[in-house]
């Protein structure tokens, strides 16, 4: 009985966090708030590093969707609020950064390893057949003394 | 065996890689403001009336610090700047996302080690600065030019190994 009481007394918690996360935003025209949603899933709240700005509950993800909001209502561009989020917090704070000299090998090491891989594996393979090749012969000589 | 060393080399060099990824703190994020200028403000002081555009009356380098007294990182990071104030270090402090009531029974509790503070309620100011984890610490040269941002509670080690060169250094 009584843990059937505490069981409904924490079913009531979500009831609570729900009030206490802030005001959703949003615009009454679909076409700025289809970029507002894009915006917010592009850009990392820098306090939860791996969620994005929709995502997180953090206070600063909260001010930070205000300010993209208030830019968008000021007729700001998407460059121009992933510059404005730039020049604040640098291009971490995109979730696809730009390509330059310090994000090169964020760009360029998948690929690279990938390109090693495959060279190991064609090596390995071509390699495997050529000692195939070789040791066929004596193998089936073998196999038909065998059964002859 | 050629074979063996390469794989173990390149092994060592992956163990090594992770290591040092390991040590690497991933809340401090480059701030693309070093070598920058302070950007502008218009703020009121914490303590007394008036409102302030620029950090003005300092001829050498100092630190902006961001605190707020609901930060519980700023508490253990307190001591510290108390203790550089009185070795003369002149800090300059940023009261972030605070009311000012909260602010000024911190710093009557814990001790003042700002020459003075900055009111900055809504963080409007912080978010110029990115600000995104109290307390952070900036190094600002005399010519207003930031040299150097730490996030987190600044510590003695901290400050002598990456604070102190930058203060001593005369501005460029």
């Amino acid at each position: 009985m009584r843990t059937t009481g505490f069981a409904c007394l924490l079913m009531l918690v979500p009831l609570f966090t729900v009030r206490a996360a802030d005001q959703p935003l949003s615009f009454a025209d679909t076409d700025l708030q289809s970029r507002f949603e894009t915006l917010l899933s592009e850009l990392r709240c820098l306090v939860c590093q791996n969620q994005t700005l929709a995502d997180s509950h953090a206070e600063l993800a909260q001010d930070l969707r205000h300010e993209v909001f208030r830019l968008l209502s000021e007729g700001a561009s998407d460059e121009d609020i992933h510059a404005f989020m730039v020049a604040r917090y640098g291009d971490f704070v995109l979730y696809n950064p730009p390509v330059k000299k310090t994000t090169a090998a964020l760009w360029v090491g998948p690929g690279a390893f990938l390109l090693c891989a495959l060279i190991l594996v064609y090596r390995r393979v071509s390699r495997s057949q050529q000692h195939q090749a070789t040791s066929e012969r004596p193998a089936t000589s073998e196999a038909e003394s065998d059964a002859s | 065996m050629v074979r063996w060393i390469v794989t173990l080399g390149l092994f060592a060099g992956l163990l090594l890689l992770l290591a040092v990824g390991l040590q690497r703190d991933p809340r401090e994020v480059p701030s693309p403001l070093i070598g920058k200028a302070l950007p502008a403000f218009n703020l009121e002081f914490l303590q007394s009336a008036g409102t302030s555009t620029e950090t003005t009356g300092f001829d050498e380098p100092y630190l902006l610090n961001v605190w707020a007294s609901w930060c519980v990182a700023c508490r253990d990071e307190h001591p510290v700047l108390l203790e550089l104030a009185r070795e003369g270090v002149p800090v300059i402090g940023l009261n972030y996302k605070d009311s000012r009531s909260n602010g000024l029974h911190w710093l009557k509790k814990r001790g003042d080690p700002y020459r003075y503070t900055l009111f900055d309620p809504d963080g409007v100011f912080g978010l110029d600065l990115g600000v995104y984890g109290v307390p952070e610490t900036f190094v600002v040269g005399a010519n207003g030019v930031i040299l150097h941002k730490h996030v987190g509670p600044l510590t003695h080690q901290e400050y002598a190994a990456r604070i102190e060169p930058l203060l001593r250094k005369p501005a460029p």
